[in-house]
C-alpha cells in the first residue's frame, strides 16, 4: 500500500517506532487511535483521529466492539423471552428497550388497546424514572471524562435512589425484563408509592444541587459552550433525535407527537434550547429530568387498582409472582392451583411458558422517546412462537455518525466533550 | 339474464373450495413440523405439518379506515406520493395497510427516486429516515432479502414504511445515503449482517463484525453459532440445535 | 517477578510471602476494562454509596501499564478479544483478573457467534463473579476474596508445590452426574 500523504501513524505498536518515524519525516499530521478501551470514550468506542497539532482535522468512529448478536439470539427464543434480551441492549435505558419491544409485539398481536390502564401507568412511571437515571449517568460520565470527579460521584449517588425503586419493583437494579408483552411482569409491591413520593420530595433538591454546581460554573462553561456545534439541518440529515435535536431548537418529542402508553394524558413540557452545543444539551437534559419528575407525580395520582397484565388467557402470563423464602418466583397460590387442583391450568401454564404464544404473521414498527432519542423496534413475525426478525433502531447508533460533524475543526479536548454530550451507550450501538 | 347467470357462475367458480385450496397451496411454506428438532426424530406425529404463509397483500383504496385514527392520513400520503412520482408511479408495486401502518413496496431500481420525492416534495416532507433493516426470508424465492425503511415526517407527523427486495443471487439495492446521510451506518449494518450490497454507498464496509469475518451472521442460513454447555457432565446443546417448539 | 521468587524454602520465605501478600493486596491498582452493563455497576462501586476506596482500590487506572488488576466487566465480543488480550499483555506482572458477570465468566445468556464464551479462553482468570450484573456488594465480595487469595499466594518453591497439590486434588475430586471411567 502506498501512502501518498505524509502523516505519522500512532494507531498502535511501539512508541519507539512512532517517535523514530516522527523524527525522520517532516510530517505534521498525526493519526491517533483512541480506544476501544479508553476511559474517555464512553464505553468501547474507537475513535480514529487525525490531528494537526491540537486541532482534530478528521474524526472517524469504529464500533462493533460490543456486538452481542442480541437480534439473532431473539429469533431462537419466545416472544416473551425476548424482553430479557432487549433489556441488555442499551443497559442504561432498559425499560425503554423493553417498552419499545413490547409495543411492537402488542401491535403485531393487535392488543395495543387492551393493555390494562394500570400497566400503562406503571410503564410510564418506570420509563420516566429510567430517563432520570440515564441522564444522571450521562452527567456523571461527562463529568468524569472532563475530569470533574464531584459531578461523577454526585451523579451516581443520585442514581442509586432511583435504582432502589427499580430494585423494589422489579427485583433487579439493571436489566429488569419487567415490561412484558401484554403488560408488566408484576404489580407494584407494597410501599412503592411511598418510596416514589420520598424520591419526588428529595430529587428536586438533588437536581438543584447539580445545577448550582454546573449551570454557571466558568470551567464547565469553558468546556461546553460553543463546543461540538450541530445545527438543525445537520441534525435532520444525520437522523439525530432526542435531547440533541431539542438542543438544536426543535421541540420534537415522540411522547407529544405520537403518544404511546397514554402519554397524551400527562401534562409536561418539552424542554428546548437553541444553543446546539454541548452546554445546550446539558441544559435540555437537566430540564427533562425536572419534567420527568412532574410526570412521575401524575403517574402516582393516576394509579388505580386493577390488573397489570392483559386479561387474555392466550397471551397473558399465567402465573403471579410472589416473594418467597428463596427469592422471587411463582406465587404459592398459583403453584397449589396448578399442581393439585386443576390439570387444565397446569397444561395451560406449561404450554404458555415453554411454547409461548403465537403472533400473527406480519410486521410492525413501534417507537418510543428514549432518554437518548427515538428508539424504534421493528419486529417481523412469521406466525410462530418466535420472532422471525427483530431490529432495533437505536438512537446512540445513529447519533455516533454525527461525531465527525461535531469534532472536525475543533481541538482534541473537545472531541471528548462532543462524544460525551451524545451520550452513546455501546450496548445499544452494537447490540 | 344470461349474462347475470354467467357472472354468478364465475363468482361461484372463484369461491370453490378446490380453487381456494389450490391457491393456498401455491403460497410459500413458512414452517414444517411442530418442533425444531433436526437432530433427533420428531415423534409427535406433526412432522409433516405444513403451515403456509399468506399471499402478498394488495390493499385497495380507501387506505384510510374511518374507525382507525392511526390510518387517518394514508389516503392523502398515497395520493401525494403518486402525484409526486408522476410518470414513475409504477415504482410502487403494491401498497399494504395492516395494523395501522402503511407499507409501500417499491421496485429496487426506483428506491432512490422514491426516497428523494419523499424527502423533497412539500406535501410529503419525510425529513427523517430511521434507517434500514434487513430481513431474510429463505423461502421467498427470488425476493429472499428485504430491505425495510421507515420514514418519519416531522412536518406532517406521519410515519410510513418502504420495503424493497432483492434476490439472494443478485443482492443489490441502490443506496439512499446521498438523500438521507443518516443511512450511512444503517446500510453498512445491513451489508454486514445480511450481505445486501448497497450500490452507491460511499464506503460499504463491515461495521459490527471484525473486518476479516466470513459470512453475514444474521441471515437465516447462518447458524446461531452457540456452543454446547456442559454442566457437571450433562450437556445442553445451543439454542438453535435444541428440540423446541416452532 | 523480583527477588522474592528466588528465596530458598524455609521460614524466611513464609514470612516474605506474608509481607509481599499484604503489600500487594493493600494497594491494588485496577485497570478499567468496562465493557457493558457490569461496567456501570463497577462504576457504582467506585461511587460514594459503595466506596471502593475503603479497600484502597479507588484509583481506576486508565493505563494498563500501571495496573495489576483487570476487571473484565461485561460481554467480550470476538472483535474485542484481541484488544483485551493486548491490554492484558501490557500489564506488568504480577497481575490478576476478575471475570465480572456471567458473560465474562462463561458467555452467559449470549451463547452465539458474536461473544467469546468466557474470557478464560483468552486470559487466565483468578476470580469468577456470577450475576447479571452482579450487585455492587457482590463485586466487593469478589474483591475481598481476591485480596485473600493474593495475601495467601505462595512464592517460589512453595508456589510450585501448591500448584502440584491443586492439580492432584482436582483430578481426585468427584462430581455428581460425572462418571470417572
Amino acid at each position: 500500500m502506498t501512502v501518498t500523504e505524509d502523516y505519522i501513524d500512532a494507531s498502535g505498536g511501539d512508541w519507539d517506532d512512532v517517535i523514530e518515524k516522527a523524527q525522520a519525516t517532516s510530517a505534521e499530521r498525526l493519526v491517533v487511535n483512541m480506544g476501544p478501551q479508553h476511559p474517555s470514550t464512553h464505553g468501547v468506542l474507537r475513535l480514529i483521529l487525525t490531528l494537526d497539532g491540537e486541532t482534530c482535522t478528521e474524526a472517524r468512529v469504529g464500533i462493533g466492539y460490543l456486538h452481542t448478536g442480541i437480534e439473532k439470539n431473539m429469533e431462537y427464543r419466545t416472544w416473551t423471552q425476548g424482553t430479557t434480551f432487549v433489556t441488555r441492549m442499551d443497559y442504561l435505558t432498559p425499560l425503554f428497550n423493553e417498552t419499545a419491544y413490547c409495543l411492537a409485539v402488542e401491535k403485531l398481536l393487535g392488543i395495543t388497546d387492551r393493555v390494562p390502564e394500570r400497566a400503562n401507568v406503571i410503564r410510564v412511571m418506570m420509563m420516566e424514572l429510567n430517563r432520570m437515571a440515564s441522564h444522571f449517568v450521562a452527567m456523571a460520565t461527562f463529568g468524569m471524562e472532563l475530569g470533574a470527579t464531584t459531578v461523577m460521584t454526585n451523579g451516581f449517588r443520585e442514581r442509586e435512589m432511583i435504582l432502589d425503586i427499580f430494585e423494589l419493583v422489579t427485583g433487579l437494579r439493571m436489566n429488569h425484563a419487567y415490561v412484558r408483552p401484554g403488560g408488566v411482569a408484576q404489580d407494584l409491591p407494597p410501599g412503592t408509592v411511598g418510596k416514589v413520593r420520598e424520591l419526588l420530595k428529595e430529587m428536586p433538591k438533588r437536581i438543584q444541587t447539580m445545577r448550582k454546581l454546573l449551570d454557571e460554573n466558568p470551567v464547565y462553561l469553558a468546556r461546553t459552550k460553543d463546543v461540538a456545534y450541530l445545527n438543525l439541518p445537520g441534525c435532520m440529515a444525520l437522523g439525530v433525535t432526542g435531547p440533541l435535536l431539542r438542543a438544536s431548537g426543535l421541540a420534537w418529542d415522540l411522547r407529544k407527537a405520537k403518544p404511546y402508553c397514554g402519554y397524551e394524558d400527562y401534562e409536561f413540557d418539552v424542554p428546548v434550547s437553541d444553543g446546539g452545543d454541548v452546554y445546550a444539551r446539558y441544559r435540555v437534559r437537566m430540564a427533562e429530568m425536572e419534567e420527568s419528575l412532574k410526570i412521575v407525580e401524575q403517574c402516582l395520582d393516576k394509579l388505580e387498582p386493577g390488573p397489570v397484565m392483559i386479561q387474555d388467557a392466550k397471551i397473558g402470563w399465567p402465573a403471579k409472582l410472589a416473594l418467597g423464602p428463596d427469592g422471587l418466583g411463582n406465587s404459592p397460590d398459583h403453584i397449589a392451583h396448578i399442581m393439585s387442583s386443576s390439570m387444565e391450568a397446569l397444561i395451560h401454564h406449561f404450554k404458555l411458558v415453554t411454547e409461548g404464544f403465537r403472533v400473527p404473521a406480519g410486521q410492525a414498527y413501534a417507537a418510543v422517546e428514549s432518554a437518548k432519542g427515538e428508539l424504534g423496534c421493528y419486529a417481523v413475525s412469521d406466525g410462530s412462537t418466535r420472532p422471525h426478525r427483530v431490529h432495533f433502531r437505536d438512537p446512540s447508533f445513529t447519533h455516533l455518525q454525527a461525531v465527525a460533524a461535531m469534532c472536525e475543526g475543533g481541538t482534541v479536548a473537545d472531541v471528548i466533550a462532543a462524544v460525551a454530550s451524545i451520550d452513546p451507550v455501546m450496548g445499544g450501538v452494537d447490540r | 339474464m344470461s349474462t347475470e347467470n354467467e357472472r354468478e357462475r364465475d363468482e361461484e367458480a372463484a369461491n370453490l373450495p378446490d380453487k381456494l385450496g389450490r391457491e393456498r397451496l401455491a403460497a410459500p411454506v413458512r414452517r414444517t413440523g411442530m418442533f425444531g428438532a433436526t437432530t433427533t426424530g420428531d415423534t409427535s406425529g406433526y412432522g409433516g405439518l405444513q403451515v403456509r404463509g399468506s399471499a402478498p397483500v394488495h390493499s385497495q383504496r380507501p387506505f384510510t379506515d374511518p374507525d382507525d385514527p392511526r390510518t387517518a392520513d394514508f389516503d392523502r400520503v398515497a395520493d401525494d406520493l403518486e402525484a409526486a412520482l408522476g410518470d414513475d408511479a409504477g415504482a410502487v408495486e403494491r401498497v399494504e395497510v395492516a395494523r395501522g401502518e402503511i407499507t409501500f413496496h417499491v421496485r429496487r431500481e426506483a428506491l432512490p427516486q422514491v426516497a428523494r420525492v419523499l424527502r423533497d416534495d412539500p406535501a410529503l416532507r419525510y425529513e427523517l429516515c430511521t434507517g434500514v433493516a434487513g430481513v431474510h426470508f429463505l423461502d421467498d424465492t427470488g425476493r429472499e432479502l428485504h430491505a425495510v425503511y421507515h420514514f418519519r415526517s416531522l412536518t406532517h407527523n406521519s410515519e410510513i414504511r418502504v420495503e424493497t427486495t432483492c434476490p439472494d443471487a443478485d443482492p443489490h439495492v441502490p443506496s439512499i445515503v446521498s438523500v438521507y446521510p443518516t443511512n450511512d451506518w444503517h446500510e453498512r449494518e445491513a451489508w454486514d449482517f445480511f450481505g445486501i450490497v448497497f450500490d452507491g454507498h460511499p464506503a460499504l464496509t463491515r461495521i459490527e463484525m471484525p473486518d476479516d469475518w466470513h459470512g453475514h451472521p444474521q441471515r437465516k442460513d447462518y447458524p446461531l453459532g452457540g456452543i454446547p454447555v456442559e454442566y457437571r457432565g450433562a450437556t445442553v446443546p445451543p439454542p438453535d440445535e435444541r428440540r423446541s417448539y416452532k | 517477578m523480583g527477588l522474592e521468587e528466588k528465596l530458598p524454602n524455609g521460614v524466611l520465605l513464609t514470612t516474605v510471602e506474608q509481607v509481599v501478600g499484604l503489600a500487594r493486596k493493600s494497594s491494588m491498582w485496577p485497570a478499567t476494562f468496562g465493557l457493558a452493563c457490569c461496567a456501570i455497576e463497577m462504576m457504582s462501586v467506585g461511587g460514594p454509596h459503595y466506596d471502593l476506596a475503603r479497600f484502597g482500590m479507588e484509583k481506576f487506572g486508565a493505563t494498563p501499564r500501571q495496573a495489576d488488576l483487570m476487571v473484565v466487566a461485561g460481554r467480550v465480543s470476538q472483535k474485542m478479544a484481541p484488544v483485551l488480550r493486548q491490554i492484558y499483555d501490557q500489564m506488568p506482572e504480577p497481575k490478576w483478573v476478575i471475570a465480572m458477570g456471567v458473560c465474562a465468566s462463561s458467555g452467559g445468556m449470549f451463547n452465539n457467534y458474536a461473544i467469546v464464551q468466557g474470557v478464560d479462553h483468552i486470559v487466565p482468570v483468578d476470580m469468577y463473579l456470577p450475576g447479571c450484573p452482579p450487585r455492587p456488594e457482590m463485586f466487593l465480595d469478589a474483591v475481598l476474596k481476591l485480596h485473600d487469595k493474593v495475601q495467601n499466594t505462595k512464592l517460589g518453591v512453595h508456589r510450585e508445590q501448591e500448584i502440584t497439590e491443586n492439580e492432584e486434588r482436582m483430578l481426585r475430586r468427584s462430581l455428581p452426574l460425572v462418571s470417572r471411567d
